[in-house]
């Protein structure tokens, strides 16, 4: 019964993932203008879209995946935290770097 | 009896921190490096873009083919290989599910399919690279200047270059000074600005070698599968290790393909 209780769950995972690359996929395709000239925090709500569905596809592959959900609190904040703090902080230099060429902001 | 060892010495070994085991631990802080790896890749090439807007080449117009079809389909190949990717996720998951329940038949088929998912991967990459590289029939001039520029279509005197069209003597001008230059590599790219080539050939490869090397992985604990390693161990771990890198790569690709293709 458990046996297929949790084939089942990977399974509606997979679908889940599937269906978020379909709508990503769909609106790369067809780019709705409403989307591309509309900005929200400096960034077009198309790519905004894009990046918010990249990060939900990114949790369901970490957490149910790579199993992280099932691990102790600890382990998972110890993965989790560094990842929130380095990558923005990276990005934060490099894209505030690439602003003082006078390209973008 | 293990426990009263550990209580009376915990800095004398056999205690599991955080109730992982070593090498299931390793692997996280070693995916955590490489994703630190794949972020700072990424941000370099958000960077560049950021700088060179002008002569970015826009990436459904570069990868727009789709094996024996002719015509342009946009996104199609790359949405098509996120998806043998993320079912090749699936599998493994359904390997690590069938070791975890020392089931050998369900771990021979799912690893099985895995590895067979891993390897169109890696056959729709060498596609992709190599349409990449030889590029287009027409080609396109790139200038003294080192801009790209397209012949409007029909015409010898008519150029767009960077979304702007040139005629008259400018536009003879730079035809006189420009070579023709088809397909892309490390020095030109018929698309547009270089860098745009060179981040697809490093990021792309460095991917494409995780996904290599996770392939030789897979293999190897399929052999050992086979071979009744694990079975003599009494447990399938070193699936679910190998299986953590694996959707690593997975991961990985989702976020390539969204700011690769999409943004």
């Amino acid at each position: 019964m458990s046996e297929n209780n949790s084939t089942r769950h990977i399974w509606i995972v997979f679908w889940i993932l599937l269906f978020y690359t379909t709508v990503e996929v769909l609106l790369g395709i067809f780019k709705p203008s409403f989307m591309i000239s509309n900005y929200l925090l400096g960034v077009s709500l198309l790519n905004l879209t894009f990046i918010i569905l990249t990060i939900i596809k990114a949790y369901y592959i970490v957490s149910i995946f790579m199993h992280l959900g099932h691990e102790t609190k600890s382990l998972q904040v110890s993965i989790v935290a560094p990842m929130w703090i380095l990558i923005p902080y990276l990005l934060f230099i490099l894209l505030s770097e690439a602003s003082h060429h006078g390209a973008i902001g | 009896m293990q426990d009263s060892v550990i209580k009376k010495n915990i800095w004398g070994g056999g205690i599991r921190p955080m109730v992982a085991s070593y090498g299931k631990l390793m692997m996280w802080f070693f995916l955590m490096t490489d994703a630190l790896t794949f972020s700072a890749f990424l941000g370099a090439y958000g960077f560049q873009r950021f700088v060179h807007a002008d002569a970015w080449p826009v990436a459904d117009e570069v990868f727009n083919h789709f094996p024996f079809l002719h015509g342009e389909y946009p996104m199609l190949f790359v949405a098509l290989m996120t998806f043998i990717l993320i079912m090749s996720s699936v599998t493994m998951v359904l390997a690590v599910h069938h070791g975890n329940r020392m089931n050998k038949k369900g771990v021979i088929l799912w690893l099985g399919l895995t590895i067979i998912g891993g390897l169109i991967f890696l056959g729709s990459q060498a596609w992709e690279w190599s349409h990449f590289i030889h590029g287009t029939y027409d080609g396109a001039l790139l200038g003294a200047d080192g801009s790209i520029a397209h012949f409007v279509s029909g015409t010898t005197d008519q150029i767009m270059r960077h979304g702007e069209l040139i005629t008259g003597q400018n536009a003879l001008e730079f035809i006189a000074s420009a070579k023709e230059i088809t397909g892309a590599n490390l020095i030109h790219n018929e698309y547009g600005h270089p860098l745009f080539a060179d981040f697809f050939f490093f990021i792309t490869g460095f991917h494409g070698f995780h996904v290599f090397s996770g392939v030789v992985i897979l293999i190897i604990i399929f052999i050992n599968v086979l071979r009744d390693t694990y079975e003599k161990r009494g447990h399938y771990e070193m699936i679910e290790k190998v299986g953590l890198y694996w959707h690593f790569v997975d991961l990985v690709w989702v976020f390539v393909f969204t700011f690769f293709y999409l943004v």
